[in-house]
C-alpha cells in the first residue's frame, strides 16, 4: 500500500515483559494507544516507519499528477486538479504531524527520504504519459487507497488513526474526479477511448502491486496486525480492489489487461492473473522508471526552499529579540 | 471584431489566468509543504476568477465561445494580460515579488470596479477583492520577513525586485479601451492607481529594508493589447495542447 | 536542519458556535505564519470561522500515568447524570 513492506523488527523474548502484556492487552480492548503512553519500542519504531512511508507517498505522489496541471484540457479540471495535487500535500503534512508525536521531526523524515534511507509507495515511479493516466491514478490508485485507509481510521495508534479520518473526508473527492474523468473520456472520441484504455493497461498491474506481496511473503504482517496498525492483509485488500473495479471498467466500456480475469462463483470473488512480482521488487529496490527523477524533483525542491527556510526563521528570532529589546 | 468592454473583460481574465497558470507549475514543488499549499490556494482563487472573468467575456462575445474557448483556442496575440504575469517563475524570491507587486495592483484595481455601472462586473470585483486582500497580505508578510530574514534572502528578493520592477510601468498606462470603459462608468483609470500603489508598496518594501528600484529606466509594455514576450507563446503551447491537439473534443 | 519550524498545534471554531476544537498541527516560523498556515491548511474545506495556534511545547498534558487517580473517581458518581433520576413519566417541564 502507500507502505509497502514495513519492518516491524524483531522481538527478543527478553522484552516480551508485563509491561508489553498489559499494552497487548489495552489494543486488544480496542482502547487507542496515544504519544505520551507507554509502548514498545518496536511498536513506536514500525508505527514511524509506516506513517512517514505513507506521507512521503502523498508528497512524492504529487508529482505525477502534477505533472499534468498546466497540461489540463479544461479549466474546470484544472480546478479539480490543482486542489486534488494540493490535497495530497496536506495528506503528507496531517501524516507527518503524526508521526512528530512520536518523537522525530518532519525534517529528519524528509532528510530519510531524500538520502534514500526510507521509502513510499512504488506506484509513484511510473510516469503520468497522457491525460488519462490522471483518471487512472484517481480511480485506481487512490480507489485501493480508500481501500487500505478507511480500516486505519480505527487503528490502535490515536494520531494515526486521527489523520487517517481527515485523509478519508478528502480522499473520496480523489477517487470521484479520477473516475469522472475516465468517464469523459470513456464516452468521448476514438482517441480518448484509446486514451483511457492505454492509461488502464499501464496502471492496472502497477495498482494491484501496490498493496505490497502475496501474505505468504509479507514477513511482517502478522505483528502488525497484532498491533492493529495493519488491519487487513495485503492479499485480502487486492481482491477487494479486483472485486470492486471489474464492474467499474465494464461501465466504462473499458477492458482490464489480464486474459485470466474471470468470475469465481464458487469464490464469490474474482479470480486474477499471475503478478509479476519482479518488477515490483525492481522498482522498490529503485529501478522503476521515474524512481531518480521522482526523488530528484523532492531533493531539489527541498535544496531551491533552504534559504526561504532559513530566512523565516533568522526573521521571527530578529522579531523576537526587537520585541524584547522594547519591552526592556 | 469584440466590443471594449469583451476586450476589458480578457484583460482581467487573461491577468488571473495566466499567473494562475505560473503558480500551477510550482504546485508540489514548494520551499516548505504550508507555502506550497498556501500558494497553491492562490493558482486555486486566481483561477476561479478567471473562469468568472472569461465566462463573462464569452457571453459578451456572443459568438458561441466559452471560458474553455477563450482559454485554450486563442493564439498570444489574442490574450490581454500584461506582462508581469507571464514572466517565467524564476526562483522563489521572483514568484514572491511577482505575485505582490500583482496583488498591490489587483487589490486596488478591483476595489475600483466594486463601483462599476456594470452589475456583472462589480458582482466578480466583490467576490475576487476578498480572495486578492488576503494575497496581498500573505505577499507583504512575505517581503518583509524575507527582506529582513537573512543576507541571503534580502539578496535575492533585491534582485527579484530589480528585475521585476521595469514590468510594473504597464499596470498604469491607459488606452482606448480603457478610456472607453470609463466614460461608460464601468472601468477606471490606470494611472488613477499609481500614487496608490507606490505608496503601498514604497511602506512594505521599507519595513523590508529594501531598496525601491530608481524611477524611470525600461518599461516594457503592449501585453494589455496582445503583444507579448517571448514567454507567453511558449506558456500557451503547453497550457493549450490537449484541446489543440483534440479539436472538438470534450473533456 | 538547524533551522526547523517549530510545531503548532491548531484550533478552530467552526460556523456553528462550537467550541475551538483541535484539528492537527503544522510548522511555521512564527505565531503569526501559523495563523497563517493553518488558514492554508486546515480551512480550504469552509471549515471554520477563528483559528487559535498554541506552540506544542507550550502544552501541558496530564500524565497517562496519573490516568486511574485522575479519572476513575468519576466513575462512581453516577448521581451527577441526569438519568440518574428516574422521573414521573406524566409530569412534563423535567
Amino acid at each position: 500500500m502507500y507502505a509497502q513492506m514495513v519492518d516491524t523488527g524483531t522481538p527478543s523474548s527478553a522484552t516480551i515483559d508485563a509491561r508489553e502484556a498489559r499494552f497487548q492487552q489495552r489494543i486488544d480492548d480496542g482502547i487507542r494507544i496515544e504519544p505520551q503512553d507507554w509502548m514498545p519500542e518496536r511498536y513506536r519504531k514500525t508505527l514511524i516507519r509506516q506513517i512517514s512511508q505513507h506521507a512521503h507517498s502523498e508528497i512524492v505522489g504529487q508529482l505525477p499528477e502534477g505533472n499534468w496541471i498546466t497540461r489540463a484540457p479544461s479549466l474546470k479540471r484544472k480546478a479539480i486538479l490543482l486542489a486534488k495535487v494540493q490535497d495530497e500535500a496536506g495528506h503528507g503534512l496531517y501524516l507527518y504531524s503524526a508521526a512528530e508525536t512520536l518523537g522525530i521531526s518532519r525534517d529528519q523524515m524528509v532528510e530519510d527520504l531524500h538520502a534514500g534511507r526510507a521509502k513510499y509507495s512504488s506506484i509513484f515511479n511510473y510516469p503520468t504519459l497522457t491525460w488519462a493516466d490522471v483518471g487512472a491514478i484517481g480511480w485506481l490508485v487512490d480507489g485501493s487507497a480508500i481501500m487500505n485507509q478507511i480500516p486505519l481510521c480505527r487503528c490502535s495508534y490515536g494520531p494515526y488513526a486521527r489523520a487517517m479520518i481527515r485523509v478519508c473526508k478528502e480522499e473520496a473527492f480523489h477517487m470521484r474526479q479520477g473516475y469522472d474523468l475516465m468517464l469523459a473520456l470513456a464516452r468521448g472520441t476514438a482517441a480518448q477511448k484509446a486514451m483511457a484504455q492505454d492509461a488502464l493497461n499501464r496502471w492496472w498491474w502497477p495498482s494491484l502491486m501496490m498493496f505490497g506481496p502475496p501474505d505468504g511473503d509479507s514477513v511482517h504482517s502478522a505483528q502488525s496486525q497484532a498491533w492493529k496498525i495493519k488491519l487487513f492483509t495485503n492479499d485480502e485488500l487486492r481482491q477487494k480492489m479486483v472485486d470492486q473495479t471489474v464492474p467499474q471498467a465494464e461501465h466504462l466500456g473499458l477492458t482490464i489487461p489480464d486474459p485470466d480475469l474471470k468470475w469465481n462463483a464458487e469464490r464469490g470473488h474474482y479470480d486474477f492473473g499471475a503478478i509479476d512480482w519482479d518488477e515490483f521488487y525492481n522498482v522498490v529496490k529503485g529501478n522503476g522508471p521515474c524512481n531518480r527523477e521522482r526523488l530528484e524533483t523532492r531533493r531539489k525542491a527541498w535544496d531551491d526552499g533552504e534559504w526561504f527556510r532559513d530566512a523565516l526563521v533568522a526573521h521571527a528570532e530578529k522579531a523576537a529579540q526587537r520585541a524584547a529589546a522594547k519591552a526592556a | 471584431m469584440r466590443t471594449a468592454r469583451c476586450e476589458y473583460l480578457l484583460r482581467f481574465g487573461d491577468n488571473a489566468l495566466i499567473l494562475s497558470q505560473r503558480l500551477g507549475e510550482r504546485c508540489g514543488k514548494g520551499p516548505a509543504l504550508e507555502e506550497d499549499m498556501a500558494l497553491t490556494n492562490t493558482a486555486l482563487d486566481l483561477l476561479g476568477q478567471a473562469r468568472l472573468w472569461l465566462s463573462l467575456a464569452a457571453e459578451a462575445a456572443g459568438d458561441g465561445a466559452d471560458e474553455d474557448t477563450l482559454a485554450y483556442l486563442r493564439d498570444d496575440r489574442e490574450f490581454h494580460n500584461v506582462l508581469l504575469v507571464e514572466q517565467p517563475n524564476g526562483g522563489y524570491a521572483d514568484t514572491l515579488v511577482r505575485q505582490f507587486l500583482f496583488d498591490a495592483w489587483a487589490s486596488l484595481a478591483l476595489r475600483q470596479l466594486l463601483g462599476s455601472r456594470d452589475a456583472a462586473i462589480a458582482a466578480i470585483a466583490e467576490k475576487a477583492v476578498k480572495e486578492v486582500s488576503y494575497h496581498l497580505r500573505r505577499t507583504s508578510d512575505l517581503v518583509v520577513r524575507l527582506g529582513d530574514g537573512t543576507e541571503r534572502s534580502h539578496a535575492l528578493m533585491q534582485a527579484a525586485l530589480e528585475a521585476l520592477w521595469p514590468y510594473h510601468h504597464e499596470l498604469f498606462i491607459g488606452d482606448a479601451v480603457d478610456a472607453e470603459m470609463v466614460a461608460a462608468g464601468i472601468g477606471f483609470e490606470p494611472a488613477s492607481l499609481r500614487d496608490a500603489w507606490l505608496s503601498y508598496v514604497r511602506e512594505v518594501l521599507a519595513e523590508a529594508s529594501l531598496t525601491m528600484p530608481a524611477a524611470g529606466g525600461w518599461a516594457p509594455k503592449g501585453g494589455k493589447q496582445g503583444l507579448h514576450s517571448e514567454h507567453l507563446s511558449r506558456l500557451l503551447a503547453e497550457m493549450q495542447v490537449l484541446p489543440r491537439s483534440h479539436p472538438g473534443a470534450r473533456w | 536542519m538547524k533551522n526547523q519550524w517549530p510545531l503548532w498545534e491548531v484550533f478552530i471554531r467552526s460556523q456553528h458556535g462550537l467550541a475551538h476544537r483541535h484539528v492537527g498541527s503544522l510548522h511555521a516560523p512564527d505565531a503569526t505564519m501559523a495563523i497563517n498556515n493553518a488558514r492554508d491548511v486546515y480551512t480550504r474545506r469552509n471549515e471554520g470561522v477563528s483559528i487559535w495556534v498554541v506552540r506544542s511545547v507550550d502544552i501541558t498534558a496530564s500524565n497517562p500515568d496519573d490516568k486511574a487517580e485522575l479519572f476513575d473517581p468519576a466513575q462512581s458518581k453516577v448521581y451527577r447524570h441526569p438519568t440518574f433520576f428516574p422521573m414521573p413519566e406524566e409530569v412534563k417541564g423535567l
